[in-house]
């Protein structure tokens, strides 16, 4: 992997702006940089571009402007396929092949990627316990998992070759408050075993608080502050109040990371 | 009575010209699989090729079967022997829909596993054989079913031209008004579609994703 950039950035948003092809923008001058470990959570509402910026890391959409740098390297220069292996990737639909079975879907890069058979066994037994299923879903196919099950196996999937970085739009947004709430646990305790660089896309100021090590608030096509948690809750920033007032009383202690 | 005692004198004419039969109806189904499947994956992938690609496919539906036989008749190498004729006749006819079910099956993937298939970094290929096809197959399989079936019956009119075929007792009945000549081509021919849409139905569901 190639050393990162001068200033400590794994991906790095220089004047980026995005239209859909009627010419319409979705993003405009987003600056942005994402640090080696950290959680970076995109929190807006829907239209505020959070979803396009992180499909922009891994160009399922191209830039109109500006430039996405992934360690180093602008993202339109690198081989696009390299780059997406080099990234996990999780989205709220999940997109598990239904006509897969669990460990198919996980060891599916991995065998594409010429390991051996041992290999992707292991690897997928190996990342199963990591997020915590029982072995015995390996033969199992999608449909016949629960909700919060196939999430696990899309975090599994995404973790399959071993990427530094890790790209989650909404990834717990369809699923009971329960089981919410219990995969953000595990994925704050994955997070600080794995360490991956991760960026999160949420309308959940809750969620943002708590997963994030900065939350990078949007608005319309426009990057409009970056926050550590805590700072969040204290600032004067006008649409940060909004969602504060919005999401109301008991987010102080919502906020655990960030306070280093 | 005396439709057995029939059936039974020709049953060696029977054969033979079901196994005729067969022969046109196979090779028309296996080549407009092979020329159907990528045209309805171009045309899923690239809307641009939507309109042409499905809308000539259309226009061959719409003109009548002897009409296109009688107008491929001029061309050449075709127009030199009629069962090469028939078979390019078939075969435009079940182009129809095994184009328009592989159209409609890949369309019909879910996009959010294509969109993660994608982001995990799969080629467009690895993506069309390894998601998209797989995921297909069974929309695809039932718009082979509807070709054999019709080609089976459209293929009786290939005798016209003198393709052979079980055509060949139900012109040679109608001409000498004779109703056990004509049962001899109709009965073999829906025998022939009804197992051809019993055995691709069972595969369809056989490969039927969850």
């Amino acid at each position: 992997m190639e050393p990162n950039s001068t200033n400590g950035a794994v991906i790095e948003f220089r004047d980026v702006d995005y239209a859909l092809p009627n010419g319409q923008p979705l993003l405009r001058g987003l600056n942005l940089q994402v640090r080696r470990g950290e959680t970076l959570v995109l929190l807006g509402r829907s239209g505020s571009g959070k979803t396009t910026s992180l499909k922009l890391i891994n160009r399922l959409l191209k830039p109109r402007g500006g430039e996405v740098r992934v360690d180093g390297a602008d993202t339109a220069k690198s081989d696009v396929i390299r780059l997406r292996r080099s990234i996990g990737y999780v989205i709220q639909d999940i997109g598990l092949f239904p006509h897969l079975t669990v460990a198919r879907n996980i060891g599916l890069i991995p065998r594409i990627e010429g390991w051996s058979s041992d290999r992707i066994d292991a690897r997928v037994a190996e990342l199963l316990q990591l997020v915590g299923l029982d072995g015995d879903v390996v033969s199992r196919y999608p449909h016949q998992l629960s909700g919060g099950q196939r999430q696990r196996v899309g975090v599994a999937r995404a973790l399959a070759a071993d990427p530094a970085i890790l790209l989650m739009d909404e990834p717990f947004g369809a699923l009971d408050a329960l089981t919410r709430d219990q995969l953000q646990r595990e994925f704050l305790s994955l997070q600080r075993r794995l360490n991956k660089t991760v960026v999160f896309v949420t309308h959940d100021l809750r969620e943002a608080l708590r997963l994030a090590s900065r939350i990078a608030l949007m608005e319309a096509g426009r990057l409009v502050t970056v926050l550590s948690p805590q700072d969040f809750l204290r600032s004067s920033d006008p649409l940060a109040a909004a969602y504060l007032q919005a999401f109301g009383e008991g987010l102080n202690s919502v906020a655990t990371r960030g306070t280093e | 009575m005396n439709a057995i005692h029939f059936f039974a004198q020709h049953h060696e004419e029977i054969l033979e010209l079901t196994l005729e039969h067969l022969w046109l109806v196979g090779i028309s189904t296996l080549l407009a699989v092979l020329i159907g499947i990528p045209l309805g994956i171009l045309s899923a992938h690239w809307p641009v090729w939507n309109k042409p690609v499905l809308g000539s496919a259309n226009v061959i539906q719409t003109i009548p079967s002897l009409a296109l036989f009688g107008f491929l008749l001029p061309v050449p190498w075709i127009g030199a022997r009629a069962d090469r004729l028939a078979i390019l006749a078939l075969t435009l006819y079940a182009l129809l829909p095994v184009i328009r079910n592989t159209y409609t099956g890949i369309r019909g993937v879910d996009p959010s596993v294509v969109e993660a298939g994608r982001g995990m970094g799969l080629t467009g290929r690895q993506l069309l054989f390894q998601v998209e096809l797989p995921l297909a197959v069974s929309v695809i399989l039932s718009g082979v079913r509807v070709a054999v079936v019709v080609s089976v019956g459209l293929a009786t009119i290939a005798a016209a031209i003198g393709a052979g075929g079980l055509g060949e007792f139900i012109f040679r009945g109608l001409a000498m008004v004779n109703n056990q000549l004509i049962l001899a081509g109709a009965i073999p021919a829906a025998i022939l579609a009804l197992s051809a849409d019993f055995s691709l139905g069972w595969l369809e569901r056989r490969l039927q994703p969850q």
